[in-house]
């Protein structure tokens, strides 16, 4: 299985070939510097920025936190890269994408994400190795309170964000009822990491028409209505490094063609240092356009400067 | 007449100030001079933990007083700390650090320093500072061999405080 990842994230589309290159050279180069780690420049503490979501913001693997992404600090910008995979019986999911964080305050996404549907491509008569692709570019802001700072009250960190979906298959997402190949995501996040318990909680709700977060196009002829949506993520901290933890993201069921089903995931974020950090997880995404029980494993990687 | 009136007055308090200024009880020699203030734990600015399984896990008043000289050490030849640390009186800062930290922890300790709001007054700290404090607290309470759910445990106490230490 292993091994298999590695090769289809080597053999992976081009972006994603790139991502994976200039994420090699970060790591080479973070490898030589890193008896600089206790010092480092950034200005945020260890996984305070999240880690990249399949949409490219700063998150969870599933769900966009409140917390702005990279290590950026008041007065400073950060930035990262994320490549990311997930094989699933009948499909392969991957991501790559760039992420700024400005003052720890806004933060601006862009990610390209894969569906590639491999062998079952020819069995849904789309042709073998059809894939599906999506550019998401996302904003988010921070609006309340702070996650890390805030020790003393009950008050989470709020942020509300936006992602702009555009899907490149508006042919086939017609014939399969979908209503746009484009959409709009709208979410309100908020983030309490509780020091004292070593816990961090995210609560997310998105009104959303996106079918498979907009990999099947958006509103279908079941529902073409915007819905709200609830993410929930839950996470220990182990130690200063790592975060384990799951993950619950509810969805629309809007196409008659086959039922969409929530997703779930259990995962482990592990920061090198504040240039590298790798999530793995379990996932299950449930059933995909007739094919049931996608679960599988995720992989992210995450390069920061 | 108001500009003379106003020099005398302003010379007036500077004289009154050193006059008044006599080291303080608790005070260990080489401390520089200090303003007077009133002296409460309250100063600390965090209640102290109630049980006492936490202030164990650091190694009690000793523990404490080695992950604070640690703290200090790793802070004092930190570039990105270097223009908070050089003008700071560090035995004064070592002796109110150990106390605050001791105290917080529920340990039996008097906090003798100043408030974090005017102990940190015109240093201009940033929150990247504050952050790089905290990173070198926590090296320092790894290499004591602190677990990290006692660790955390004190810096939920301090990270509150951010909003009095940074200015910037």
């Amino acid at each position: 299985m292993a091994s298999g990842l590695a090769r289809r994230i080597i053999s992976g589309g081009s972006l994603f070939r790139q991502l994976a290159a200039v994420t090699g050279l970060w790591l080479a180069f973070t490898a030589g510097t890193a008896g600089a780690q206790e010092t480092e420049r950034s200005g945020k503490l260890l996984l305070t920025g999240g880690v990249s979501s399949i949409e490219g913001a700063g998150g969870g693997g599933l769900a966009p936190w409140a917390l702005i992404t990279a290590y950026g600090a008041a007065g400073q910008v950060g930035a990262n890269l994320h490549a990311t995979v997930a094989e699933l019986p009948d499909y392969q999911f991957r991501s790559g994408g760039i992420a700024l964080g400005l003052q720890d305050r806004l933060e601006l996404s862009y990610a390209r994400q894969s569906f590639d549907t491999g062998a079952t491509g020819a069995r849904l008569g789309l042709g073998q190795g059809f894939t599906f692709r999506q550019d998401v570019l996302g904003a988010k802001l921070r609006v309340l309170g702070d996650a890390v700072y805030d020790q003393d009250r009950w008050k989470p960190q709020v942020a509300i964000g936006a992602q702009w979906k555009s899907n490149d298959q508006p042919g086939v997402i017609a014939a399969i009822g979908g209503r746009d190949h484009e959409g709009v995501d709208y979410y309100v996040a908020a983030t309490k990491i509780l020091l004292d318990h070593s816990l961090l909680l995210n609560g997310t709700v998105r009104a959303t028409r996106a079918n498979q977060g907009g990999l099947l196009g958006f509103g279908g002829d079941r529902n073409d209505d915007y819905s709200l949506q609830f993410e929930g993520s839950a996470g220990v901290l182990l130690n200063k490094r790592l975060l384990v933890g799951a993950e619950y993201r509810t969805k629309p069921d809007n196409l008659g063609f086959a039922q969409e089903d929530d997703w779930f995931d259990l995962f482990a974020a592990y920061a090198l240092n504040k240039n590298l950090s790798i999530t793995a997880a379990y996932a299950d995404l449930g059933d995909i356009a007739t094919f049931e029980d996608q679960r599988g494993l995720y992989l992210s990687i995450q390069a920061g400067f | 007449m108001r500009t003379i009136f106003g020099l005398t007055l302003g010379a007036l308090l500077v004289l009154t100030s050193t006059a008044v200024a006599q080291p303080a009880p608790w005070a260990r020699p080489g401390e520089e001079p200090i303003d007077p203030y009133a002296v409460t734990d309250a100063n600390a600015g965090a209640e102290p933990l109630a049980e006492g399984a936490v202030f164990e896990a650091f190694g009690g008043a000793e523990g404490v007083s080695r992950i604070i000289d640690d703290l200090v050490d790793r802070s004092v030849i930190d570039p990105r700390l270097e223009e908070i640390f050089k003008p700071t009186d560090l035995v004064r800062l070592r002796r109110t650090l150990k106390e605050q930290v001791c105290f917080i922890l529920g340990g039996p300790c008097a906090y003798t320093g100043r408030d974090m709001a005017s102990s940190h007054k015109d240093l201009g700290v940033t929150t990247a500072e504050f952050n790089a404090l905290v990173e070198n607290l926590q090296g320092a309470m790894d290499a004591a061999g602190v677990p990290f759910r006692a660790q955390n445990r004190l810096l939920a106490k301090l990270a509150p405080m951010k909003g009095d230490v940074v200015e910037r």
